[in-house]
């Protein structure tokens, strides 16, 4: 009697724990599973290719507030051949989404530039779109000494 | 007090593919900060920043909290006439600012 009762508690217990983890961790950071969540909200079923996309982003910086990011893509940008958009996501912010980019053969040149958050070391993945709707990507490990969003605002 | 910083060049050669950079000044409140308090500060972000030549949109982005304070965006267009550029910010609590700038093409 008193050991089965001993057992429900724990039971209880580690169930409570359990929520509560899954309570407090689940908004921290995305999951491996919400990155691969979202790249298949934007790619489908299709293959996603490493090459052709290039990533510059910092390895090493001290304010992930502020970091600056390029995507450019090999690609004529022809009216047969062409970028059809740009799709940024990372590990370990709230969410794995950064920013989609469309453009079109008019676009010229395959490039995109901006300045992103990351909340931690990380890494982030660039996934392009052509207009034969192949899916091509890039990913670069980042180390972050200050990290964005977990400052207390005042 | 919102505003635009937007870099194109003022002439340019048919055909000549160029860069445009913009600037919107902007919180990009991400929503997952907290006060000394511990109250959420809700998320104020632009979500949607368009690009339109003589009304025809060239370049559309979607906005996330994970883009930096004061969105920096720089992009490619390939020019073909005189025209003016149409920028376009949408965000969270009604924001939409629009700014222009004009290139002449010879």
């Amino acid at each position: 009697m008193a050991n089965s009762n001993h057992t429900t508690r724990r039971t209880v217990l580690g169930l409570a724990g359990g929520a509560a983890a899954l309570v407090i961790v689940r908004p921290v950071d995305a999951t491996p599973a919400m990155l691969q969540a979202a790249i298949r909200n934007v790619v489908g079923e299709a293959n996603v290719r490493t090459g052709k996309v290039k990533l510059d982003i910092p390895p090493l910086v001290e304010n992930g507030n502020t970091v600056p990011m390029t995507v450019s893509v090999l690609s004529p940008m022809t009216a047969d051949e062409y970028v059809k958009s740009i799709h940024i996501f990372n590990e370990k912010n709230p969410q794995p989404n950064i920013g989609n980019f469309y453009l079109g053969p008019r676009a010229g040149r395959a490039q995109i530039s901006t300045r992103i958050r990351l909340a931690d070391s990380q890494k982030v993945t660039a996934i392009a779109r052509l207009s034969d709707d192949t899916f091509w990507s890039a990913t670069a490990d980042v180390v972050v000494t200050l990290a964005a969003c977990t400052e207390e605002a005042t | 007090m919102p505003s635009a910083l937007i870099n194109i060049p003022k002439k340019a050669k048919r055909g000549d593919v160029i860069e445009i950079k913009t600037l919107m000044s902007h919180i990009m409140e991400t929503g997952y900060r907290h006060t000394a308090s511990g109250s959420v500060v809700p998320r104020d972000i632009i979500t949607s920043f368009t690009c339109r030549f003589n009304g025809t949109e060239v370049f559309r982005a979607d906005l996330y909290p994970a883009i930096a304070a004061n969105p920096f965006i720089t992009f490619f267009t390939t020019v073909t006439e005189s025209g003016k550029f149409e920028f376009e910010w949408i965000g969270d609590k009604g924001f939409s600012e629009t700014a222009q700038a004009s290139i002449t093409v010879e």
